[in-house]
């Protein structure tokens, strides 16, 4: 055994979280690569299933159903006004989770680095992480890192991984949706998107609108408690509302009818998606859930969803209607009807 | 939202919507062309249609610049963004129009070539002054409503002394393509597309004034309302272009007061002026050669002219033979009536320009109307 081998850890130089970047030997699996573990992800994580060590996360099974998902976060820019791609791939997963009427219980984390990518920025996100699920009280108790080379990424990728108990006599699925059922929204739709958007180098604006990236188990626990047979739950992210609907209506072969002048968007929200020429139905939500039940069902629902904080400005927007079609139709407050298609591409803007 | 929900008002459109159908006289049909895409899209997204009585019929016009384009002019774009070290900026309508191999500007980006998407012509002039090594071309589309800021564009570069930004120039004339609909032996011999009016472009009109429309009105007996983009703002050139026919007056009528004045901008045509001169014919979509429809770079500007620097060759490419594209634009044929609208050509693999835009007409249809067609509802929109 050489002398190099037995120097404490005490005579370890500390890696630089201040100045310091991600170089290719922290994913060598060497010693480098185990003090950034230690330093950064084992402190700001920690917990008892990840200090063992081990490879992998052991905890006793439950009774009944369990679900788990899975979601990767490569999101440009990484900081943004209400959050960071730390605590959006915390939240992103518990929700996905969440919305099978599950309690999240563990996360895995994986995280894909670029070389050259500052370890205070990536401080900053395992913290925003950390402190996501801190919150959330669901642990990070297994995870990995790789580093790819310069330009090979995009600073850092994150995917995170969990899994959740479904408490007895819940059956939330997207195929449950049946005519006559309505439709419900747990806030204001489109902010994420737009706070994201304002951002980008080539549309910078500025707007006081931030990222509604939050953990929405305890909404649902609240939502189940008031009306346990809740048909379907979906938090409506990529593509927005008008893609999870048309997702829905589909695994339910059911249509929709939804009422533009029900739809809860904020003002600025609304301007921006005015001046960009894009329509808030598609654009993303972090922080926000569809859910459908049943008409009897609905006013309790949407008094208990406005009861908690994250459902102050809850809406019913619409009602399941038979539809062999399946089309997504809204009555514009125009006092015509429309189709709301599935998003086509990416949304690109118009120019006249 | 200020300045937009007054135009949006459900109950003031009833009332519209109310007096067009007392004013309509049963005995008759009334089918109006709106030039602009703008128009188009306005009509789908508020479900206007739906407001209207069975016998009033809104026929799509090739207002949409994107669906315009011939796809020649689009080879030569991707050709361009396949140079090595070229920067490409377009507008994002553009980049998923598909040439007669399938190809588009989104697909030659995934293959490395650089193309930028930007939300105006100082957006690309940023871009050339970031990166002085490549040579930056903007990809200049649109009526007269994006051509002041392609010229100030111009201006702007050679005030900066910018030698690695040229425009390739597409920039067309909303006066020429109406002159050539209504001279087309579809409307004024065969009658297949029966036209009584027209509802007049919103921004072009900003630009152009309301006067250019005046010879229409006046040689072809076809009344013109300039109307707003705004739902409410249709609905209002509708019954205006109703009552003008009703009372058998063929004038040029202003909606949109709250912008356009009957010369226009006049800074900005001088600006237009200085820059562009007329072509003397230019390949449209759908509507083949127009003479004098178009714009290119005046020889003093010619450093700034990508068609100069790059020789850029002339392609004349002939559209999918399937594709109805073309019949659509002229308002001879709806969306609906194309054999592969719906089924070979969809939003996400498009065959023709019209399914490209939200503004084109198939666009519009399939993401917005097309519930009518399988509901067997009488469709309106023509």
């Amino acid at each position: 055994m050489s002398r190099r081998d037995i120097i404490k850890p005490g005579y370890m130089r500390a890696v630089d979280l201040k100045n310091g970047c991600i170089e290719m030997v922290h994913g060598s699996g060497g010693r480098a690569m185990a003090q950034l573990i230690h330093q950064l992800f084992l402190t700001a994580f920690d917990n008892e299933y990840l200090r063992k060590m081990n490879d992998q996360a052991c905890f006793q099974s439950f009774n009944g159903r369990m679900v788990m998902s899975t979601d990767s976060h490569v999101i440009t820019p990484l900081f943004f006004p209400g959050g960071d791609i730390g605590s959006l791939s915390v939240h992103g997963t518990i929700n996905d989770i969440a919305m099978s009427g599950a309690k999240p219980s563990y996360l895995a984390a994986s995280f894909i680095l670029e070389e050259g990518f500052p370890l205070s920025d990536l401080k900053r996100i395992v913290d925003s992480m950390a402190n996501a699920a801190h919150a959330a009280q669901v642990p990070i108790v297994t995870g990995d890192t790789k580093v790819v080379e310069k330009g090979s990424g995009d600073g850092v990728f994150i995917t995170t991984t969990g899994i959740g108990m479904v408490p007895q006599g819940i059956n939330i699925s997207s195929e449950n949706a049946r005519p006559g059922d309505k439709i419900l929204v747990s806030g204001t739709l489109g902010d994420h998107g737009i706070a994201i958007m304002a951002l980008r180098e080539n549309l910078s604006f500025h707007t006081s609108i931030t990222s509604d990236t939050t953990a929405l188990h305890d909404l649902v626990a609240h939502m189940i408690t008031a009306a346990p047979d809740i048909h379907v739950l979906r938090d409506p992210t990529r593509g927005g509302v008008a893609t999870a609907l048309n997702e829905i209506a589909l695994q339910s072969s059911v249509g929709m009818m939804l009422y533009e002048n029900k739809l809860p968007i904020r003002e600025q929200v609304h301007a921006a998606c005015e001046f960009l020429g894009l329509d808030p139905l598609y654009i993303a939500n972090e922080g926000k859930l569809i859910a459908i039940c049943t008409a009897e069902d609905s006013m309790n629902l949407l008094n208990a969803m406005r009861a908690h904080p994250l459902g102050e400005n809850a809406a019913i927007i619409g009602e399941i209607i038979p539809d062999t079609h399946c089309f997504v139709q809204m009555q514009t407050r125009f006092g015509g009807k429309r189709v709301v298609d599935w998003l086509s591409g990416e949304q690109l803007p118009r120019i006249c | 939202m200020k300045y937009i929900d007054e135009f949006r008002t459900g109950t003031l459109a009833q009332k519209i919507a109310t007096k067009i159908a007392s004013e309509a006289n049963t005995q008759r049909d009334y089918h109006f062309m709106e030039f602009c895409g703008g128009h188009t899209h306005a009509i789908s997204r508020f479900g206007i249609s739906d407001l209207l009585p069975d016998n009033v019929h809104l026929i799509h016009g090739p207002g949409c610049p994107v669906c315009v384009l011939p796809i020649g002019r689009v080879e030569n774009a991707i050709r361009l963004a396949q140079t090595p070290g070229l920067i490409l900026c377009s507008y994002g309508d553009m980049l998923r129009i598909p040439t007669a191999t399938g190809m588009s500007l989104l697909k030659a980006k995934a293959q490395g070539a650089d193309i930028r998407m930007v939300y105006s012509s100082a957006d690309a002039i940023k871009i050339a002054q970031n990166n002085p090594q490549h040579q930056v071309v903007f990809f200049a589309i649109g009526f007269e409503t994006t051509t002041p800021p392609t010229a100030v564009a111009i201006k702007q570069a050679q005030a900066l002394g910018l030698n690695n930004f040229t425009v390739f120039c597409n920039h067309v004339l909303t006066p020429s393509a109406i002159s050539h609909i209504l001279q087309s032996a579809e409307v004024r011999q065969l009658g297949i597309v029966p036209l009584n009016g027209f509802i007049g472009p919103a921004h072009v009109s900003v630009v152009i004034g309301s006067q250019p429309y005046e010879y229409f009105a006046e040689e072809f007996q076809k009344p013109v309302v300039i109307a707003g983009f705004e739902p409410l703002d249709v609905m209002q050139a509708i019954l205006m272009l109703l009552r003008q026919i009703n009372t058998g007056r063929t004038e040029v009528e202003n909606e949109f007061t709250r912008a356009v004045l009957p010369k226009g901008n006049l800074k900005a045509q001088r600006l237009v002026a200085e820059i562009f001169e007329l072509r003397r014919v230019f390949e449209w979509r759908g509507l083949g050669l127009v003479p004098y429809s178009a714009l290119k770079i005046k020889s003093c500007y010619a450093g700034f002219d990508a068609e100069q620097r790059f020789q850029i060759p002339a392609l004349s490419i002939a559209d999918n033979k399937a594709c109805e594209c073309g019949a659509i634009l002229r308002g001879v044929k709806r969306p609906q009536d194309c054999k592969i609208f719906g089924t070979v050509c969809t939003p996400e693999n498009p065959i023709g320009s019209c399914m490209v835009s939200s503004e084109g007409a198939c666009a519009a249809h399939y993401s917005y109307g097309r519930f009518r067609d399988t509901n067997h509802a009488t469709s309106k929109e023509n």
